[in-house]
């Protein structure tokens, strides 16, 4: 571990060394899960108990990792590192039904939620609850006292925030004025409310018809009881997220239009006053000695063959630079991870060893 | 094919993919293709923050239309970008709820609306969009997608909002948006990505489930970042280059070959496994995507089209 004081960035080794919670950030396609896999297992590397939560992997990638079936556990990986690795891959609703059974005051207030239509709306495709589930699993992960570190995958989203509100989601529900309106017993709701409130939930029924909001109404009335159990949830799940052992790592590749993405990312981030504590940039050409003015000149001399690869690979390497430093620039906290890009696509166990190294060896 | 007649063969061309494949530029390469045909274009960006209009040398669109090439013996481009919440709210307001829209948006009622009704801000963009397509405000409208997630879920939200909501006004929207997608003189979707393991796998996935779920008619695909190939890469560096300069093009030869091949294993894989004429855009090693790129760009599509069968 080096001295705080010689490095006041801490390193990517000093991440995986150190952190409870890692959380893995960023668009889709830039090798987010294999970052967060490889991660874990530097980790484990290090001799500590590490599990990784995935979502939606390359298929390849989980069948490596061991988790081709959707699980809600941690599948323990064997391999050649003296801690613990572990990987499960995210099953939004299954999660979810698990959350409403811990927080239902009974077995059949557990059942009326989990049979609801709007309960099913909001576990399965309602956007934002593959990142709520997410931080479920990896609050539930870390309270368990079972792992040092866990490492968890965001689902693809443009918007950095939309994980760190995601514990939110069903509470900000909650907080809505229109759900005092809907809670009031069915029978009584045009006695018991104003009349403004009764006539936007008469339009509402015009917009998306009746039965869509008898089912909210089932659902809010369902929920009574539970409110303060996910409130309470939601508190803790964001106090962890913020906390100093948990650092948000952004993954990002050198393309021009996912660089514009992770820039974006991290100017969200700032804003939740969330600093990327690393920014992992896959893909990257490796370096040559010469630039690519000069390459180019090469070129012009001799056309085709090597030195138009050459040419072309460091033409692409400059524009890449520069997009790294310029998003670089709106991270200044944050360490940086370079992988190269590799000869082939990541899906064994082996190359993500490999990725592990490149990772913390800077 | 004639381009002409391929930019001729639907209204509405929806530009979809997995983010990180280059949708935005397609998007925008497609558009400049089908203005130099002659016709009129509308580029519909609806994450509402995209480089499409950069790639044109103007400013990013706002929700008002703004044309960004205009060239004499071409038709034009115009963008502009649709919001899920403006298209929502827009929507109410032209359907009668302009008292509940405004309280909606101001209560937070929206929020449970769209929770109750998922997929309802996708259906109401494709709304608008087919909205703009029945106003005749271009010969092609062209949607850049929204990125986030798997492209399929975007192309659902219509079956999905009208199994769900299965009476009412939003019902009725859903089933004229269906309409439209089913339809391929009016709407087709074509599927963008890199031909790499997983994002093929995704194309494969996608593309199946596009025609059997969605019932919409897909274009060809569209593969960005092909490197071209070189011959002679195997030859010795030139004498004349510095032992430094000699290793350097020796490992970027040699990284240019694995790559190749790489692509072309998951290009055979994909021609075999799915039966779609594809367009091909080559990689290009510049730092941005500007005019000039973008012209070099819809050559190459252009190239493509022209080597397509016509419409079955």
């Amino acid at each position: 571990m080096s001295d705080p004081h010689e490095s006041p960035v801490p390193s990517y080794r000093d991440l995986a060394e150190r952190c409870e919670v890692i959380v893995c950030c960023g668009t889709g396609g830039v090798g987010k899960t294999t970052t967060a896999a490889a991660t874990a297992m530097a980790a484990a590397a290090m001799g500590r108990r590490a599990a990784v939560v995935t979502i939606d992997p390359a298929k390849r990638l989980a069948d490596a990792l061991g988790i081709g079936e959707l699980g809600n556990d941690p599948t323990v990986i064997d391999g050649p590192w003296s801690g613990t690795l572990a990987a499960l891959m995210l099953d939004t609703k299954a999660t979810f039904d698990a959350v409403v059974r811990r927080h239902a005051g009974s077995d059949e207030q557990a059942e009326t939620i989990l049979a609801n239509r709007f309960y099913r709306n909001i576990s399965t495709s309602l956007s934002g609850t593959q990142d709520y589930m997410a931080v479920e699993k990896l609050a539930e992960l870390h309270s368990s006292g079972e792992w040092d570190l866990v490492v968890v995958d965001t689902p693809p989203t443009r918007d950095a925030l939309a994980f760190l509100e995601a514990p939110k989601l069903l509470t900000r529900l909650l907080d809505n004025p229109i759900y005092r309106v809907l809670i009031s017993p069915s029978t009584g709701v045009l006695r018991a409310v104003n009349r403004a409130a009764t006539s936007v939930v008469r339009q509402l029924s015009r917009v998306v018809g009746a039965e869509v909001v008898d089912d909210a109404i089932e659902f809010f009335q369902a929920f009574q009881g539970m409110e303060d159990g996910f409130r309470e949830r939601a508190d803790a799940t964001l106090t962890l997220l913020g906390a100093d052992e948990t650092a948000f790592v952004l993954v990002a590749s050198p393309r021009a239009d996912t660089l514009v993405e992770a820039k974006y990312f991290l100017d969200r981030l700032g804003k939740a006053d969330l600093d990327a504590a690393a920014v992992v940039v896959n893909r990257v050409l490796p370096a040559l000695s010469i630039d690519a003015d000069r390459a180019a000149e090469l070129r012009a001399d001799h056309p085709g063959g090597p030195v138009q690869a050459l040419a072309d690979h460091a033409a692409a390497a400059a524009g890449d630079d520069d997009r790294i430093v310029d998003l670089l620039s709106a991270a200044p906290g944050a360490t940086v991870a370079r992988v190269p890009l590799l000869p082939s696509d990541v899906h064994d166990v082996d190359t993500l060893r490999r990725i592990a190294e490149l990772l913390t060896e800077g | 094919m004639d381009p002409g007649q391929f930019f001729a063969s639907s209204r509405v061309l929806i530009v979809a993919g997995k983010g990180g494949v280059g949708k935005s530029t397609a998007s925008a390469t497609l558009a400049l293709a089908a203005a130099r045909t002659g016709r009129s274009v509308l580029l519909v960006e609806v994450a509402g923050r995209s480089a499409t209009a950069s790639m044109f040398g103007a400013d990013a669109p706002g929700y008002e239309e703004s044309t960004v090439y205009d060239e004499a013996d071409h038709g034009e481009v115009r963008c502009r970008s649709i919001t899920p919440d403006d298209a929502l709210v827009e929507w109410l307001t032209n359907h009668g709820f302009s008292r509940i829209a405004k309280r909606m948006a101001k209560s937070g009622l929206l929020e449970i609306v769209a929770t109750a009704t998922p997929g309802i801000k996708d259906l109401l963009v494709l709304g608008r969009i087919k909205a703009l397509e029945a106003e005749g405000v271009a010969d092609l409208i062209i949607v850049d997608a929204p990125a986030a997630g798997h492209a399929i879920q975007f192309l659902q939200a219509p079956v999905g909002v009208r199994d769900t909501a299965r009476t009412g006004v939003l019902n009725r929207q859903a089933v004229e948006v269906i309409e439209m997608l089913d339809d391929p003189t009016r709407c087709r979707a074509m599927l963008v990505s890199i031909p790499e393991e997983t994002p093929v796998n995704e194309l494969i996935e996608t593309a199946f489930a596009v025609e059997d779920e969605v019932g919409l008619a897909l274009g060809p695909v569209v593969i960005n970042g092909i490197l071209p190939s070189i011959d002679g890469l195997t030859d010795e560096p030139p004498a004349s280059l510095s032992p430094n300069e000699a290793a350097d093009a020796r490992m970027a030869a040699d990284l240019r070959r694995d790559r190749i091949t790489l692509q072309a294993e998951q290009l055979d894989r994909l021609q075999a496994r799915l039966p779609l004429a594809q367009i091909r855009m080559p990689q290009l090693f510049t730092t941005e995507i500007g005019p000039a790129e973008l012209h070099q760009l819809a050559d190459a599509v252009e190239a493509s089209i022209e080597a397509l069968e016509d419409w079955a």
